[in-house]
Parts: C-alpha cells; sequence; structure tokens
C-alpha cells in the first residue's frame, strides 16, 4: 500500500499535538472488556514479530524439536552463519548506501524546489508544483520497463548509484508536497530581514529557512526512508551481481538456498528488519521535540 | 524571489523527476503499442499485444485466474481489514492514554518488508516444524493442523490475511484521526434524544465516516491490484502452490523478465497498460462516487 497517506495520517495521529476541540471527559467505549480486546490484539500484532527476534537466538535443533521454547541459552550462530557465509554483511551495506543515498539526494533537491514552488510568485511555480504532485498518484513499478531500458542505456543496470537515483526521483513527489506547505507556514519577514542585511537568496535559503523546517526534514526522511529500504522489484530487476543485492533481493538468494536452515533464515529476517525499527523509535522522539520546540516559540 | 533563481532551485528536482519517473511513466504506453524482437523496437503494432493477451496461451487462462486473485484479494482485504480496523479505531477513541502506545503496536507490522513477513509466515505455518500447527495439534485442534500455504485451497486465503495482520494499523490510524473530526456536539446530541450507543454509530458516526471508508476502500484497491512482493516470497514468482497465489504482477514480472519470448516486452507492456487501466478506472470511478456523497452531506 502506498506509504504516503500513511504517512499523512501517521504524521496526524502518532506524532502530532492531541485535539484542541477533544473532550476528555466522554466515556470510552466498551469498558473494561474492550480494554482486554484492544490489548489482545496488540498481541496479535506483536508475537510473531518476537517469535521471529527469539527463533533467530536459537539453534535450528532448538527450532526443530520444540518451536516455542524459550531462546535460552542464547544462541547468536545463527546471525553469525546470515552475516558472513550468507552476504548478509555486504546486503546490509547496500541497502544502507542506496537507501541513504536516495533519501539525502531527494530530501536536497525538494527542499531547495519546495522552498521555490512556497515563495515563486510566477504562475509557472502553480504548473510546475501541479506537475511534481501529479507523482504522488503515478504507480511507478508499473513502468518498470522503461526504466530497466533506460538504465541499459545509461550503463545503470547492476549499479548501487543508479538504484539511488531512481529512489531519489521517486521520492520528490511526496517530499515536495510535504516540504512546500512547511515553507508555506513561515513568515516571509525572516528573508525579508536577511535580505536587508544583505544576504543572496543561496544565503538567506540554508542559513535562515532550512533550519526552520528540520521537523519536516526529519518527517520526510523517515518516512522515504522505509518504503525504499523494503523496496523488492527494482533492485530484483535492476541489479544483477548478488554481491550488489540489497537485503530483500539478498534474502530471497539466502531463503532459496536455505530454506531449511531455519534460525539462519530467521536471523536474516531480523537483519533486515531492525534498522527500521530503530529508526522508528529514534524518529518518533526526533519528531515530538521537534513540533513541541516549535510549539513553544 | 525572483523569478529565475527560483526556476534554478527548482532545476534539480524537476531533472531527476522528469528522468527517472515522468519520462518512464510516458513511454510505458508507447511499449504496447510496437513489436519488439528482444530489446529491439520493430514496427507499429496496434492493438495486437492486447489480443494476445485475451486469446493466446498461457495468458487466456492465466490472466483471469490472476485478475480474479487480484479481486478475491481486494474484496478479503476490504472485508476483514476495513471491519477490524473500524472497530478498532473507534474502541481506541477517546482513549488517550493508551491510544498513541496501542495505534504504534499495531503500526509495528507494516514498518515490515512485505518480503520479511512472507517468509516470516512461511516458517510460521511450515507444516513440519511451524509453531502455528504445534499450538494448535497442543490445544486439540489436531484437524486444523493443515499445510495452510502448500494446499491450493487455503493459500490464498492466508495471504490475504497474512496482509490484513500485516496493514491493520493503517485504517486504524486513518479511522482515528477521521473520528476524531466527528463533531462530539452530534453525538451528544443524539444521546440527549434517547439514541442507543448502537444507534448514534450507525446513524451519526458511520454516515460522517463515510469519505474516511472510501479513502481507505481506494489504496486498498490500489493495493491489491498491485500485490508483488508478498506472494513473491510465498508462493514465488510461479505464485504456488498449483498458481492459487498467482497475481497480475506476478504475471507481468514472468513475462518480462522470465518467458524468454521475442515479443516478452510488448506483451508485458500491454499488461502493465491493462493493469493501469485498471487501477486508474477504479480509482477515479470510487472518488467520483464519493464526491457525490459529500455533496449530499454537506450540501
Amino acid at each position: 500500500m502506498s506509504v504516503i497517506p500513511a504517512a499523512i495520517g501517521g504524521g496526524r495521529t502518532l506524532f502530532g499535538r492531541p485535539r484542541s476541540g477533544e473532550r476528555q471527559a466522554q466515556r470510552p467505549m466498551g469498558g473494561a472488556m474492550a480494554s482486554l480486546l484492544l490489548w489482545g490484539y496488540a498481541a496479535v500484532a506483536l508475537v510473531p514479530l518476537l517469535l521471529m527476534v527469539s527463533s533467530s537466538f536459537r539453534t535450528n535443533a532448538q527450532l526443530i524439536t520444540d518451536p516455542l521454547g524459550a531462546p535460552w541459552p542464547l544462541s547468536v550462530a545463527s546471525y553469525k552463519e546470515a552475516w558472513t557465509v550468507g552476504n548478509f554483511a555486504s546486503y546490509f551495506v547496500n541497502s544502507l548506501l542506496v537507501t541513504c543515498g536516495a533519501v539525502a539526494l531527494s530530501t536536497v533537491v525538494a527542499t531547495m524546489a519546495a522552498y521555490a514552488l512556497a515563495r515563486g510568485r510566477s504562475r509557472v511555480f502553480r504548473w510546475l508544483e501541479a506537475l511534481f504532485l501529479s507523482g504522488l498518484m503515478l504507480p511507478i513499478h508499473l513502468a518498470i520497463l522503461p526504466i530497466f531500458y533506460l538504465f541499459d542505456g545509461l550503463g545503470l543496470i547492476d549499479s548501487r548509484f543508479g538504484l539511488a537515483l531512481m529512489y531519489g526521483a521517486s521520492g520528490v513527489p511526496f517530499s515536495i508536497f510535504v516540504l512546500t506547505t512547511f515553507f508555506r507556514q513561515l513568515p516571509g519577514e525572516l528573508e525579508e530581514a536577511a535580505q536587508l542585511d544583505g544576504a543572496s537568496t543561496w544565503q538567506t535559503f540554508s542559513l535562515i529557512m532550512v533550519p526552520m523546517v528540520r521537523p519536516a526534514l526529519a518527517t520526510v526522511a523517515v518516512f522515504r526512508f522505509v518504503p525504499i529500504w523494503n523496496d523488492f522489484l527494482f533492485p530484483l530487476v535492476l541489479l544483477r551481481n548478488e554481491a550488489k543485492y540489497t537485503l530483500p533481493v539478498g534474502l530471497t538468494t539466502f531463503f532459496g538456498e536455505n530454506a531449511t536452515n531455519y534460525s539462519a533464515v530467521f536471523a536474516g529476517l531480523v537483519i533486515t528488519t531492525v534498522p527500521l525499527i530503530l529508526l522508528f523509535l529514534l524518529a518518533t522522539r526526533q519528531i515530538v521535540a521537534g513540533l513541541t520546540a516549535g510549539m513553544t516559540k | 524571489m525572483r523569478r529565475r533563481s527560483g526556476l534554478l532551485f527548482v532545476a534539480p528536482a524537476l531533472i531527476l523527476f522528469g528522468m527517472f519517473v515522468l519520462y518512464p511513466m510516458v513511454t510505458a504506453f508507447s511499449y504496447a503499442f510496437f513489436h519488439w524482437e528482444g530489446t529491439t523496437r520493430g514496427g507499429f503494432a496496434g492493438v495486437q499485444h492486447f489480443v494476445t493477451l485475451f486469446t493466446k496461451a498461457p495468458f487466456r487462462t492465466d490472466l483471469p485466474r490472476a485478475l480474479w486473485h487480484n479481486v478475491l484479494f481486494f474484496l478479503g482485504t476490504m472485508l476483514f481489514q476495513n471491519t477490524i480496523g473500524l472497530a478498532v479505531a473507534t474502541l481506541l477513541h477517546r482513549r488517550p492514554r493508551t491510544r498513541r502506545v496501542l495505534q504504534t503496536l499495531y503500526a509495528m507490522p507494516y514498518l515490515v518488508s512485505p518480503i520479511v513477513i512472507g517468509y516470516l509466515w512461511t516458517l510460521l505455518l511450515s507444516p513440519t516444524f511451524g509453531p502455528v500447527n504445534q499450538l494448535l495439534t497442543a490445544v486439540g485442534l489436531d484437524s486444523w493442523a493443515l499445510p495452510w500455504l502448500g494446499d491450493p485451497d487455503t493459500a490464498l486465503c492466508v495471504v490475504i490475511l497474512v496482509s490484513v495482520w500485516q496493514w491493520i494499523g493503517f485504517p486504524v490510524l486513518l479511522y482515528g484521526a477521521a473520528l476524531g473530526g466527528v463533531p462530539e456536539e452530534l453525538s451528544e446530541a443524539a444521546r440527549v434524544d434517547g439514541a442507543s450507543h448502537r444507534q448514534t454509530f450507525f446513524r451519526i458516526t458511520l454516515p460522517l465516516l463515510v469519505p474516511a471508508i472510501g479513502t481507505v476502500s481506494v489504496l486498498t484497491f490500489i493495493f491489491a491490484m498491485e500485490a508483488f512482493a508478498l506472494p513473491y516470497a510465498v508462493g514465488g514468482s510461479t505464485g504456488n502452490p498449483a498458481g492459487a497465489t498467482a497475481f497480475i504482477s506476478l504475471l507481468f514480472y514472468r513475462t518480462a523478465f522470465d518467458s524468454g519470448a521475442t515479443d516478452a516486452i510488448g506483451t508485458s507492456s500491454a499488461l502493465a497498460t491493462l493493469l493501469f487501466v485498471v487501477i486508474f478506472g477504479g480509482a477515479l470511478a470510487a472518488t467520483a462516487v464519493l464526491r457525490r456523497h459529500d455533496r449530499r452531506i454537506t450540501g
């Protein structure tokens, strides 16, 4: 499912301030029974993930004799195997390079463009903004064949750099969409003051405006990171050499060769997932901090 | 900001976006209307590739089956994800202290790559050592300990349920936001007039949630039509077992990159174009219906 509305919905409810009009006096529906159901469902959501983690710390023999046993004593043998024999070390580095490169690229170009779109008065900018936003609705995966031939023509097949360019481009519409809204909310007096003090357009942008939208930059970066990290089709089609695979594609190779080596597969699944969980936990704090910082000003 | 410096600011994003998104998207359609010999483009083919999709093997049988699976996937997801999501969001409403924690917990599975989710459930549901079947046997439900993903009769159902499990946090968040936007005065007034909880929900709250339900439905539709990574992890590109988890995007992938047919690009592009038309047509139709409903409520 598209991550765009998820990001907007998440931005509003996960990280947003409580709505001022909300009445806390109203009693929740269902009472204790409903609480039980809600926490029960939380268990349904989490237990399979916890099982994935706990299984990764057990040996294969333990898993076969008692799949639900406790991961004690902790065994990290499966991680060693996945990391070295299973090439997860290189998959991990590749994923990190491609994802960070793409997120940095789309955030930088989108921040510049969003500033101009928010402040430009000419009609060209309205038109360009509409063009960028149309990209929010394009199912880019359906264009995989032309992308494949474009990459072939540019000599970018089997290139992590090419993949990062591609993801960077696909992140432009969403990043512009969020950042333009933020730039529009900033008062114009700041720029006028900076300009009077002799700052160039670029100085005003990089020294005054960019620091002001830092919370939005964090939001954009986090919400672009997740789908790129998880994407499967593009690396599957555009990468050839196993040494360049990103985690999702590397995982399919590993699973194909080690389908019965359960604990190592579990370790591979955890390695693929952990950075996202870490990012989410770290960024929640950062984004909330950014929002509250803005409130006290 | 002056126009010239503004355009300089926009240029990098525009070049990147134009080159890797707009240009491929626009040319994608033209691919379907030409003959192809491997990677060289031949003469104009008209609608011949589309005809191939409906008349020639293997598409004549594989395409309707895959499309049917996409439709079932959409209906199943709608049925479970929407109802459970709405129920959970309603129960979460007015629980300010636990809501955020629970929403975060429900959202955890959708952070995880669909490929990881697919392999995780393949292992959990494994007939030989899978904990799910062990658990079922332990509580006396031996007859339920089936090879869930190995049996063509149950595999698609399992794929749908796994997907629902992964994405449930999304409707919970969206419906939560929508419920927050429903004015309390309305349901209070209904309560004062003697309406029961049930009546208030179905007569007041639910009709006001229709726009949100519509948004979720449209996004679910697009999502279901594009399903790729999860079925790939569960059943490979051929949709094992016995094509029970074959979806259109898998058929597209096999045609384009695995078939080795000389005209593969033409046929697979026709397939992609078809899928695009289905997705856009469906989304536009649903949006039009929702607009009409919106006008009825506000006007």
